[in-house]
Order: structure tokens, then sequence, then C-alpha cells
């Protein structure tokens, strides 16, 4: 054996070792890591499993009692939810409400968000700082006013004026977070592709918009996760009809009035989680990015 | 069926093209202004339509809502500040502000704190992504399927029963001689049972914001001070509790206003029954159950002033860090 294969073999073996070492002093980081996911995980867990149950077990029995035999599983609560209650019409429901209310407020704020980085005019920092300052005005605030502007204009219980209730709240938001984003942009970017003769419609369109893909990621997200569980704007600009009810509108009413026999609800809250951690799951990576960007570059 | 067809080709293809288009018709009609005046319109061209909705939306009603709080409950006799009064007097209203200052200080407090435990913690393994992802998967479930799965939860059968809620089954198999506990209904336990709901909600976020700003400490500033025999300890109070402070301070803010507006949550789970209610909930109560639109309003004024401080110090941390760009 040469000298130089004996020093290889001792310098693996001591990164070896003092991997080993590494992690056995990382045991307990593990152990608490690991344990904070399970306790985060485990009211999702229980929800899951209770939802293959059949109804009456899972009256009587926990949810935990799934894993001793005999073991009983089946599709039961899912069929229910999915036939009897207009669970389908209103999955579909949420899709129209949530895609539009998604697409147009994050479109609107990109535009003011371009103008408010990288246009000058009087009073923009003012104007700016208002926009921000809406952010904490109480959703719940607004509620009476637009309501009785729906009903004038005969909005209510329409599509198209939930797009426009959930643009108007979404949009203080998503200003500031592109806001931040755009003005980080390099300034030479802009003024390059303006020497060589582009238009703002150019520049925005095919230079700010693919730069800030994980600012929009985020803020899709974030605003379809909003729209899609949202509750009391649906309850309220939407009134009862089960015609254009979303989901949680769906569920929460079964809620009220199945009282007792809340377990058919296990199946048809989780089909309502389904599409919203789909979204996040596919755009996770872009989300953390956009936020760093948000927030840290403020 | 051809209905649901048409309104997906509106939904899909008509708003992304009528947005996008918006801005195609402001340039092609700025075309015709001489060139000189073209920078001085186009902006408020830009921004018009967020403003348009911002004031639709926001501010014409929180000024209108100011407004009806001085008349009485239809809105037709000016009875000055009677809705005021009744706000701070009633019974049902003073347990919500006590119950939202509950929530205030514990959601705030356990959401930023195990956000900032979680994302300091987590930094430290190499499945990092997916261990942040399970804490972060409760902000994607509506309140709606939370409340279902927090019943699941905290179900309660009296004691010497097989116990089927996830909670007591844990506690009374643990704890020799525990009592099970109807926590929901239980005056001293129901608040901070839904707290900790909103907790469990909300981590997530406070632990993705922080983890962010925690990424952008530089490695170079951590590792000298561990060279020159700083423990772990140390590390975290001197040097990433002090750099992380304006990333905090806009989490805890966000939370703060989370805590203020909490609604959905106590509307599933106790709809303010048992000693439970909120100012967000008992607002909707008076405006859609008593149509009381005087008072609704009063509250939901209150609530905006609650609020108004900690929107002058977001504005003012703003304009420090616009400064400093």
């Amino acid at each position: 054996m040469t000298t130089a294969a004996i020093a290889q073999a001792r310098e693996r073996e001591a990164s070896l070792s003092a991997r080993l070492a590494r992690a056995l002093s990382q045991g307990p980081l593990h152990v608490v890591v690991l344990l904070i996911c399970a306790v985060w995980l485990l009211p999702s867990v229980g929800l899951l499993v209770s939802s293959f149950r059949p109804a009456r077990l899972v009256a009587s029995t926990g949810w935990w009692t799934a894993f001793t035999p005999p073991f009983n599983f089946t599709l039961g609560m899912y069929r229910e939810a999915l036939s009897t209650s207009g669970m389908a019409q209103s999955f579909v429901n949420s899709l129209f409400i949530s895609i539009p209310s998604t697409v147009i407020p994050i479109m609107i704020a990109a535009f003011a968000a371009y103008a408010f980085a990288w246009m000058k005019f009087p009073g923009r920092d003012l104007l700016f700082v208002i926009v921000v300052g809406l952010l904490v005005v109480p959703l719940q605030m607004t509620l009476i006013p637009v309501l009785r502007l729906f009903n004038a204009l005969g909005l209510t219980g329409t599509f198209l004026g939930i797009w426009l209730a959930h643009t108007g709240y979404g949009l203080p938001f998503a200003v500031y977070l592109l806001r931040n984003f755009f003005g980080a942009l390099p300034k030479d970017l802009f003024e390059s592709v303006y020497l060589d003769g582009a238009s703002p419609f150019t520049a925005f369109f095919w230079l700010v918009l693919p730069l800030s893909v994980p600012a929009l990621a985020s803020l899709v997200i974030f605003q379809f996760m909003w729209v899609w569980n949202d509750l009391l704007v649906a309850l309220i600009y939407l009134g009862g009809t089960p015609k254009v009810a979303p989901m949680t509108v769906t569920i929460s009413n079964l809620v009220n009035s199945l009282g007792g026999n809340w377990q058919v609800l296990t199946a048809a809250a989780f089909i309502s989680m389904l599409l919203p951690m789909l979204v996040f799951f596919s755009m996770q990576q872009y989300f953390v990015r956009g936020i760093l960007a948000g927030s840290v570059k403020g | 069926m051809a209905n649901t067809l048409l309104m997906a080709l509106i939904v899909v293809l008509g708003v992304p093209a009528v947005m996008a288009g918006y801005v195609g018709l402001v340039e092609w009609l700025l075309g015709f202004l001489p060139e000189r005046h073209r920078p001085g319109v186009r902006p408020w061209l830009w921004i018009g339509p967020a403003v348009l909705f911002l004031v639709v939306f926001l501010v014409y009603p929180a000024l209108n809502t100011a407004g009806i709080s001085l008349f009485n409950a239809d809105s037709t006799r000016f009875v000055g500040l009677a809705n005021y009064a009744y706000v701070f007097t009633a019974q049902d209203m003073l347990i919500s502000f006590k119950n939202n200052i509950l929530w205030l200080v514990l959601f705030t407090l356990l959401t930023v704190t195990f956000g900032l435990i979680i994302a300091v913690l987590f930094d430290r393994v190499r499945y990092e992504a997916a261990a942040k992802a399970l804490i972060f998967l409760p902000m994607a479930i509506s309140f709606v399927a939370a409340g279902v799965i927090w019943k699941l939860m905290y179900d309660f059968k009296p004691a010497g029963l097989p116990q089927m809620g996830t909670v007591n089954a844990i506690l009374t198999t643990t704890i020799p001689g525990f009592q099970p506990q109807a926590w929901l209904f239980n005056p001293s336990t129901n608040n901070p049972g839904l707290i900790a709901v909103g907790v469990w909600m909300w981590t997530g976020f406070c632990m993705v914001i922080l983890s962010a700003g925690l990424k952008g400490i530089p490695t170079e500033i951590l590792e000298a001070a561990r060279v020159d025999g700083a423990n772990e300890w140390q590390v975290f109070w001197r040097i990433i509790l002090p750099m992380l402070s304006s990333t905090i301070t806009v989490v805890a803010t966000t939370m703060i206003i989370n805590a203020l507006k909490a609604f959905d949550i106590i509307y599933v789970m106790t709809n303010g029954n048992y000693g439970t209610e909120v100012i967000a909930n008992r607002m909707y109560k008076e405006m859609f159950n008593f149509h009381q639109f005087g008072r609704a309003s009063a509250i939901a004024v209150i609530l905006l002033l609650a609020i108004i401080p900690i929107m002058l110090k977001n504005i003012q941390d703003f304009r420090r860090q616009e400064a400093l760009r």
C-alpha cells in the first residue's frame, strides 16, 4: 500500500468517525425536529384516517383504533360527500371563484406596483403609503357598504361580484409585495432596454414579469389559498345561493345542519384541502424565494 | 353544462385577456398624446385600476361605515354616540374585548415564538424543506376544514368511557388519574383551545418569513462568533435575535392584526358560545342575525381604531427603510 493510499484511508476513516460523532451529538436535535413535525401533522392525520372509516365507527371510537384489527376502511364517506350534498358543484364553483380572484388582483397590483417602482409622478410615495395603510382595514368594516352597493348593482350572488370584492381586498398586500420586489430589480436593466427603444409595455411583459416569477408565485399561493379557504366574503356576497356556493360555504352549512352527524364532513373537509395543498407543494420553491425577496429587501 | 363550459372559458382565458388588454389599450391611447406629455399621464393610467378598486372596496366603505355607526339599526335616524355607548357597556361586548386581548397576547406570542424556534432548529437539518412543508401545511387548510379537524381533536366523552378525541385520549392514557375535559365548553379551557387552533394554522407563516430572514444573515458573522468561542445559545441570543429584529416586528405585526381580526375559527367551532365571543364574530352577529347595522358599524370602527397605532408604526418602519434604499 502506498503512503498516499494510507493517508487517504485514514482521512476517510477520520471523516467517517467525525460524521458519526456529529450525527450522535445531533441526535437530540433530530428528535426535537421530528417531534415538532409529528405534533403539527397529528391533527391532519386524524382527519385523513377518519375520512376512510365508516361513519358509525368515527362517531363511536377514536381514529387510531382503525390501526388495530379488525381493519375497517371504506370510501363510503367520500361517496356520500361527493354525491348527496352538492359537493361536486361547489368544488367547481370554488374554482370559478378562486382562479379569477387570484389573476385579477395580481395583474392589477403588478401594473400599479410597476408604476410605483419605476415611474415618477407627484404624490407617489404618499399614495403608496396609503395603499400599505389599507392593509389593516378590517374586512368586516367594508361589508355593509359594499353589500348595499352590490345590491343596487345586482351583483350579489354573482361570480363577477365576488371576483371584484376579492380583488379589492387582495390588492394592498399584492401591491406592497410586488412594489418591493420590482423596486429591488437592478436599475441598469431598465436603462438598457429603454435605450434600445422598448416601450413600458414591452419592459413590463418581457422583462419585469419574467424576472419576478418568485414574487408572483408566492402571491398566487397566498391569494389562491386565501380565496379558496375564504368563508366570510363568500357567505355575505353570494348569499345562501347553493348554485354559486363554494366548498367552504357548503361544508359550513353541513356542519350546522348535521349537528351531531358531523363525521361525514371529514371526507368533505379533506376534499377541500386537496387543491390548495397541491398548489402549495408545486409552488413551494418559488414561494420561499419570493417571500425572501419581499421581506428581506424590504 | 354549456353554462359551466362558458364560465370555464371566461375564467381561464377571458379574464387574463381583459387584464393584459387594459395595458395594451392604455399604451395605444398614449400613442395619440404628444411625446412629452406621455410620462406625466402614463403612471396614472397604470395605477388607475388599483386605485379605483381600493377606493370602492376599502376607502369608501371605511368612511361610510364610520357614518353608519352614528345612526340607528336601519340607518334612518341619527343617534350620535349611542351605538358606541352600547358597544362599551353590553355584557357580550365586554367578553369579546377580554377575549380579543387574550388572543392578541397568546396568539401573537405563541405563533412568533414557535415560528422562530422552528426556523432556527429546522435550519440545522438536511430535510429542512420537507419538515417546513409539514409545518406550513395547515395554512393550506380552510378554517372550515380546520374546524372539523379540531372537533376530532377536542372531542369529549365522560370519564370511564373510551375517549375518541385525540387530546383527551392522549392525556388520559399518559397521565394516570387525568379527568377528560370538555375543552370547547369549559370556560377556562375553551379560549386557549381555540387559540391553539390559530397557532397551529399560522405558525407556518411566521416560520417561512423568519426562516427567510435567517438565511439572510451572513454565515461569516455566525462563524466568526463560533470561532471566538460563543456557544449556540449565545449565538442565538446575541446575534440571530438582534439581526432578525426587523423581520420579527413585521411578523408580529401581521399576527397582531390577525388576532384582532380573528373570526373564522370561532365562527366554525363555537360561534362565540360558552364565553368565546370575539369582536369580529360579535359584529357579524349584530349585522346578520340582529340587523343592527348601526351597532355593527360601531364595532367595525372600534376594530379599525385598535389597529391604527399598529398601522402608524408600520408606516414609520416603511419610511425608515425607504430612506435606506
